[in-house]
């Protein structure tokens, strides 16, 4: 569904990815780990187009989309959330959905907001508060579900259990999986290797720009000179 | 009481166009972060279109439909100048935008000139609104309270827009985070354009509403440029409800200030600005800005060293050259080599403020100008010789500039720029109203050097000696410690502070010493001249040296002087012609969109691509 081809991607001068690649099949749950610095985010960023790499390609749905301007790429059923939880805190959780809105999508889900707030029902309770008021864990529920008001396909989750509390976490999880069985496939970036094990069906290993490793989460938690290697800290 | 009244109203309805196009550049920061310079231009530019139509339409259908279709006009030609001259330069430092958008604006007003002819056009009345109404016994025009009961319909739509309506959401979405909104699948790109549509159209109706009021002259745009800035800033930068409460505020202060305190209203609300932005840094009901936070990061800021030996040699070689110049040239090329020097010299001062300091001063013509009236006063009320004179002039200059300074430094940014020029504005305004000490509008004139500086060799030798010593003062300035402090204060405040420089201080000694090297410049120019008026304290003199360190480079040291020596070389050139102003904001707008480094910077490329310069990464 997704395929990232020896993509070289630049910080000004700084050669962040090289020559990575990997893909991302229908329906699966994709891990990428790696260390804080690896490319992880970079690697999400030059999928969505928001760093543009140099050379390689992106496929997306057997379309290329390298170069294609970000918004483009979104109306094409990706669907980014970021890092940092960027919502846009000036704004009620209603009408930060109502930015995520997208039309419905063919071999998508279509999204409403009682849907979402099924999901995440913290969000139900707060849909008339601004983005300031809410909580950490609350925000990144809520760049999650604005996401998805774009009825994507195919999601990119950037670090999803960072900097949130543990309980949070495990509900991050549950939603993971449940956008799983409702059809999405997910892309995900983790430093947390429990939290991927928990919810990934595919491994990605990062390590300065390049894909180390790739492989069933099996075949990971079968190998442990793998996890050693590149992901003890 | 009734006059009161009757003041209160006519003040409320002044706000009316004021509040149409300060809400139109409000919209187009919030959204766009750029700081709109030309939305006076289009302020102008709806008086007029708006003053066509009406002479097509008739009756009272006519007239209002004449103003909705100017706006509608103005707005298109915003959505032209925003694909064609803002859409290659909103990723660009601030600085360009703005140099862009002045380009417009000189544009604008040959186009206008083009079009419409120089006179000015007494503005319609409204049909059916032509009387007074007496309220309390004072006559107020009906127009006044037919645009009283407008405005609140013209805000409230606009509210309903911006909150209620998706497109509203995705404004303020916007205002915040583009990049996210674009990563959401909206494209951003037709979102700006549609903002500078509406905030164009804005503008465009706030010219047309006014035209029975004020009519249509080619100085409108300079002429609402400074209120809308004020009213805007007041408010704090893309709220409505504070450019509403300004734009009355402002209206209603101007309409006393003319009855009762008639030599200050110009100044009047200047001093309201900066008392509101001391106690409130970012106005009434803004928020703070923090740099780089739309994504507007720039290059990293080169290293600059010291001449190497050729860079000297080619520089001593043209000093020699210079000082050769009075056996060959004849006394129009030392008089124009002279108005150049002293032009580097300003130059050079702001681009040390700007390039060094990263202090974005839109209103250095305060200190050219403050040290110019310096020592034409000191000459003309003490009969001070013009060596003392050209002494004092720096040192006012520069005290000026350490009052105005030790103000604006409080703020940072788009603010910091703003409240510059609304101190230049207020020195404008203290010299243009104070008729009876400064010559007002008239000027001073009969202010000749001393006898042995007469001649016209002699006086150029003299400036090239102030003004080339000058400018090597600022070099040399930019390599000492002190140099070193001021660079570290622009690139990173908090590590400059961290390793023990008070950044603040360092800053303030920077635009002190800036100051005053302008002061120089500005004591040249009136021997010079032998005269001195206010236009050299104005908007456009600032704007003058910006565009000159801009197009000569603000990141190489010889950005000001080969700037200054292109524009002014130019502007001798170019000013034969009638429709100069077009050629020039169109080389100016070519220039920010092809050779964004300027003359200097984008000539070190090129040298740098032949090999003749080494390139920093392998020096």
């Amino acid at each position: 569904m997704l395929e990232i081809k020896g993509i070289n991607s630049f910080y000004g001068k700084a050669h962040v990815l090289r020559d990575l690649s990997f893909d991302v099949e229908r329906g699966q749950v994709v891990a990428l780990l790696g260390r804080n610095g690896a490319g992880k985010t970079t690697t999400m960023k030059s999928v969505m187009q928001l760093v543009v790499p140099e050379s390689g390609s992106v496929t997306f749905q057997g379309v290329e989309i390298t170069r294609m301007a970000p918004h483009k790429v979104a109306k094409m059923g990706l669907g980014y959330v970021p890092e940092e939880r960027r919502i846009f805190t000036d704004l009620t959780v209603m009408e930060n959905l109502e930015v995520g809105r997208q039309p419905a999508r063919a071999q998508a889900v279509t999204w409403n907001e009682d849907m979402l707030f099924d999901m995440f029902p913290n969000l139900a309770e707060r849909r008339t508060n601004r983005g300031k008021e809410l909580s950490g864990g609350e925000q990144q529920m809520l760049t999650i579900a604005r996401t998805l008001m774009g009825n994507p396909s195919l999601i990119l989750l950037d670090e999803p259990s960072e900097g949130i509390a543990p309980v949070i976490v495990e509900e991050m999880a549950r939603v993971i999986l449940k956008l799983k069985t409702e059809g999405l496939t997910v892309l995900l970036s983790e430093q947390n290797l429990h939290f991927a094990q928990a919810v990934a069906d595919r491994v990605v290993i990062v390590e300065s720009g390049s894909a180390k490793y790739q492989g069933t989460m099996a075949e990971l938690n079968a190998n442990p000179e793998i996890r050693d290697t590149y992901l003890s800290v | 009481m009734g006059l009161f009244i009757a003041q209160i109203l006519t003040g409320l309805a002044n706000a009316s166009a004021l509040f149409m196009v300060a809400s139109g550049l409000s919209l187009i920061f919030g959204v766009t972060r750029i700081v709109n310079f030309a939305h006076g231009s289009f302020y102008m530019l709806g008086a007029y279109v708006g003053y066509s139509f009406m002479q097509i339409l008739p009756g009272a259908f006519g007239f209002w439909a004449s103003i909705l279709l100017a706006g509608l006009v103005v707005g298109i030609i915003g959505i032209i100048v925003e694909i064609l001259v803002l859409r290659p330069v909103y990723k660009a430092p601030e600085l360009f935008q703005l140099v862009a958008t002045f380009g417009v604006i000189l544009v604008i007003q040959d186009l206008t000139l083009l079009v419409w002819g120089a006179d000015d056009f007494l503005g319609p009345r409204a049909p059916g609104l032509k009387g007074i109404i007496r309220i309390m016994g004072e006559p107020v025009p009906k127009y006044d309270l037919a645009l009283i009961a407008l405005t609140p319909f013209v805000a409230f739509a606009l509210w309903w827009l911006i909150t209620k309506t998706r497109t509203g959401i995705l404004v303020r979405a916007a205002t915040q985070d583009r990049e996210m909104v674009g990563a959401l699948g909206v494209n951003q790109a037709w979102l700006f354009t549609g903002v500078f549509f509406l905030g164009c159209a804005l503008a465009g109706l706030g010219g047309a509403v006014q035209l029975p009021k004020g009519g249509a002259d080619l100085l409108m745009d300079f002429n609402i440029l400074s209120a809308i800035f004020v009213v805007v800033v007041i408010g704090g930068m893309g709220s409505l409800p504070g450019a509403y409460v300004a734009a009355v505020l402002i209206s209603v202060l101007n309409v006393f200030g003319v009855n009762y305190l008639p030599q200050s209203t110009l100044a009047l609300m200047f001093v309201v600005m900066v008392v509101v932005l001391i106690f409130r840094p970012f106005g009434l009901f803004g928020r703070e800005e923090v740099a780089g936070e739309h994504g507007q990061v720039g290059e990293p800021e080169r290293p600059i060293k010291p001449a190497g030996q050729s860079a000297r040699m080619i520089v001593m070689f043209g000093l020699f050259l210079m000082a050769l110049l009075p056996i060959v040239g004849d006394s129009f090329i030392l008089v124009l080599i002279t108005d150049i020097a002293i032009f580097c010299l300003f130059a050079a001062s702001l681009h040390f403020l700007l390039g060094l300091g990263g202090l974005v001063s839109f209103g250095h013509a305060a200190y050219f100008g403050g040290g110019a009236y310096a020592a034409a006063l000191l000459v003309t009320y003490a009969g001070t010789p013009m060596e003392l004179a050209l002494i004092l002039a720096p040192l006012a200059a520069g005290l000026t500039a350490i009052i105005f300074g030790w103000v604006c430094l409080r703020l940072t940014g788009v603010y910091f720029a703003m409240l510059t020029l609304a101190f230049a504005q207020l020195l404008w305004s203290l010299v243009f109203q104070w008729g009876d000490f400064t010559g007002g509008d008239d000027g001073l004139v009969d202010i000749w050097p001393s006898d042995w500086a007469s001649g016209t060799t002699t006086f150029y030798y003299l400036s090239m000696v102030l003004c080339v010593g000058g400018i090597i003062l600022l070099r040399h300035t930019a390599h000492s410690p002190f140099g070193y402090a001021l660079r570290a204060a622009r690139d990173s405040q908090r590590q400059a502070e961290s390793t023990g420089i008070h950044t603040k201080h360092v800053q303030l000694v920077a635009f002190g010493f800036a100051g005053a090297m302008a002061g120089i410049a500005g004591g040249l120019f009136v021997f010079s001249k032998g005269s001195i008026f206010p236009n050299e304290l104005e908007i456009a003199r600032s704007f003058d040296a910006l565009i000159v360190v801009f197009l000569g480079g603000v990141k190489t040291l010889a950005g000001g002087v080969v700037g200054g020596a292109a524009l002014e070389g130019a502007k001798d050139y170019i000013t034969r012609f009638e429709y100069w102003r077009l050629l020039l904001g169109l080389l100016i707008i070519f220039v920010v969109i092809v050779a964004p480094d300027g003359i200097a910077g984008t000539l070190r490329k090129w040298a740098e691509k032949i090999g003749f310069m080494k390139r920093e990464d392998q020096a």
